[in-house]
């Protein structure tokens, strides 16, 4: 009793904080893979939530969009997801109460999103996500990145967690200015079928998001067709018998 | 009995003796030497007439590129060639010992060597040393049942597969592979998908580097293109070569040769005893 009461304050601070902090990754969704094509961005996710090694949920939206002009995506846990999306509710409304006809666009918000993953590490207790911003306003398009540590960077393609060693070789193989948007969804396809075959956290149920001037739009979910027919599958050692 | 207990050393299998000593070594913070590993993309696929194999030349020893140009693909057999990722000095003794092994098994039956024999080969000996000889390996070759391609692990799995990769670069090349592989490819094209794969390792992955290395085996034939595709050459090559600043005097240049100084002893006295 006289322990506790003696230093109050810092025990219960302590513990506090301790219980607060994010000290792995729960449930957790997989890579993300964006590009920007003539007419704006497009942004492809799979609708999977691990819990550990389980799949446990298969309809998480992990991709949103924000104020007029931009598009969120993120990988990592969700639920501090969650709270990146109430932290930017918070930003978007306080400025439209500001009513000077000025909405934020995807750089700004961008930036923001980098003070807030990176001062939240320094206090080590990061949001352990990996978010993908696009977006257009006045014509420009935008595609950036922030991770939980605090690395951002504005490049034409992005991909996130297992995307980074398969889907990128494939992008900087095939991206090019002015792609259609045909030929977009095609290579972002492409590259999420190669995340299906190959990361075993991967669902076979995702969305593609398509950000333009006019602005957002998310499809419905859908499934990528799999080919599975190799001789060698079927018959893997014809010289053995 | 003491005695006795000394002498017959353990038959067969890894000797674990030393481990302890290394643990409480490491304990005490002496670090092991960093092994040369080739930090590596290997692949391989199946075409339609046979087995192309792939790699990339680099080997590294932790940051530093130990070998800008090494061969990564060792032959196993006249049909059955073998790339070797992780430790280098495991990769080719282990292909070294196989190939001795089928060499004398070919005597034994007097047969083409069978791709299966290989992996078998291969499979017992890194499983009995359960891991701890680094070597990943991409194995294909043609015999007389036809074109096979098998990737074994460190620990002594195998899979048999229609295309293949392996090494820190896998992953790139795997993308490649992953949208591009069809069966019943043709020569060209299958060398074009390898090309482009091992050059995505190149590209994306730091451990890879320098050229790429392609071996095509067919059913009579088989044909080891070394440096196929150079794709990082030296840019700059200072046209004037390597000249001394006009300070320099050569005062006296004179030839010394060397052979003159040498003995010949009379050959087979030494070697007789």
């Amino acid at each position: 009793m006289e322990l506790n009461s003696a230093k109050p304050g810092l025990l219960c601070s302590l513990e506090a904080s301790q219980s607060q902090r994010t000290m792995y990754p729960y449930v957790t969704g997989t890579s993300v893979v964006a590009l920007k094509y003539k007419d704006g961005i497009l942004m492809a996710a799979d609708m999977g939530g691990s819990y550990g090694s389980t799949l446990r949920y298969k309809s998480v939206e992990r991709m949103k969009p924000i104020g007029k002009h931009c598009l969120i995506g993120a990988s990592g846990e969700i639920s501090d997801f969650q709270e990146v999306l109430r932290y930017l509710d918070e930003l978007t409304l306080n400025d439209k109460m500001c009513d000077d006809g000025n909405s934020l666009g995807p750089k700004e918000i961008h930036s923001y999103l980098t003070r807030v993953m990176y001062n939240r590490r320094n206090k080590f207790d990061p949001l352990w996500n990996s978010l993908v911003l696009g977006g257009v306003k006045n014509g420009q398009t935008y595609l950036g990145m922030v991770t939980m540590i605090g690395v951002n960077f504005e490049d034409n393609h992005i991909a996130t967690g297992f995307g980074n060693h398969l889907a990128r070789p494939i992008l900087r193989d095939e991206w090019r200015e002015d792609l259609s948007f045909e030929d977009g969804v095609k290579l972002l396809e492409k590259c999420m079928r190669v995340l299906l075959y190959r990361d075993r956290s991967a669902v076979n149920k995702l969305q593609i998001a398509n950000i333009t001037e006019e602005g957002v739009t998310i499809s419905q979910p859908y499934s990528l067709r799999t080919f599975w027919g190799f001789s060698a599958f079927i018959n893997p050692t014809p010289g053995a018998q | 009995m003491s005695k006795v207990a000394m002498d017959v050393p353990a038959k067969g299998g890894f000797s674990f003796d030393l481990c302890k000593r290394n643990a409480m070594l490491a304990k005490d913070g002496v670090q092991l030497p960093p092994f040369r590993k080739t930090g590596t993309t290997i692949v391989g696929l199946i075409f339609q007439d046979g087995v192309i194999l792939g790699a990339d030349t680099r080997a590294t020893e932790g940051p530093i590129v130990a070998d800008k140009n090494c061969e990564k693909i060792h032959y196993l057999a006249p049909n059955i060639y073998c790339c070797g990722a992780g430790t280098a000095a495991d990769t080719e003794a282990v292909t070294d010992m196989v190939s001795s092994q089928l060499n004398l098994h070919r005597y034994h039956t007097g047969r083409q060597s069978r791709v299966v024999t290989a992996l078998t080969y291969l499979k017992k000996h890194l499983f009995s040393y359960q891991g701890h000889v680094s070597a990943a390996l991409v194995l294909g070759g043609v015999d007389f049942t036809g074109p096979h391609l098998h990737t074994i692990y460190p620990h002594g799995s195998t899979d048999t597969l229609p295309f293949a990769t392996m090494g820190s670069g896998s992953l790139a090349a795997m993308a490649i592979f992953e949208s591009k592989y069809k069966e019943g490819l043709t020569r060209e094209e299958g060398i074009q998908l390898v090309t482009e794969a091992i050059c995505s390792g190149i590209f994306n992955d730091l451990g890879s580097g320098s050229n790429v290395d392609i071996c095509v085996i067919t059913k009579d034939n088989k044909e080891y293109l070394r440096n196929h595709l150079q794709p990082n050459p030296r840019t700059y090559v200072s046209p004037k070569q390597y000249s001394f600043t006009k300070k320099t005097e050569v005062l006296l240049t004179k030839i010394t040769p060397l052979k003159e100084k040498v003995e010949v002893i009379q050959a087979g006295d030494a070697m007789e005893e």
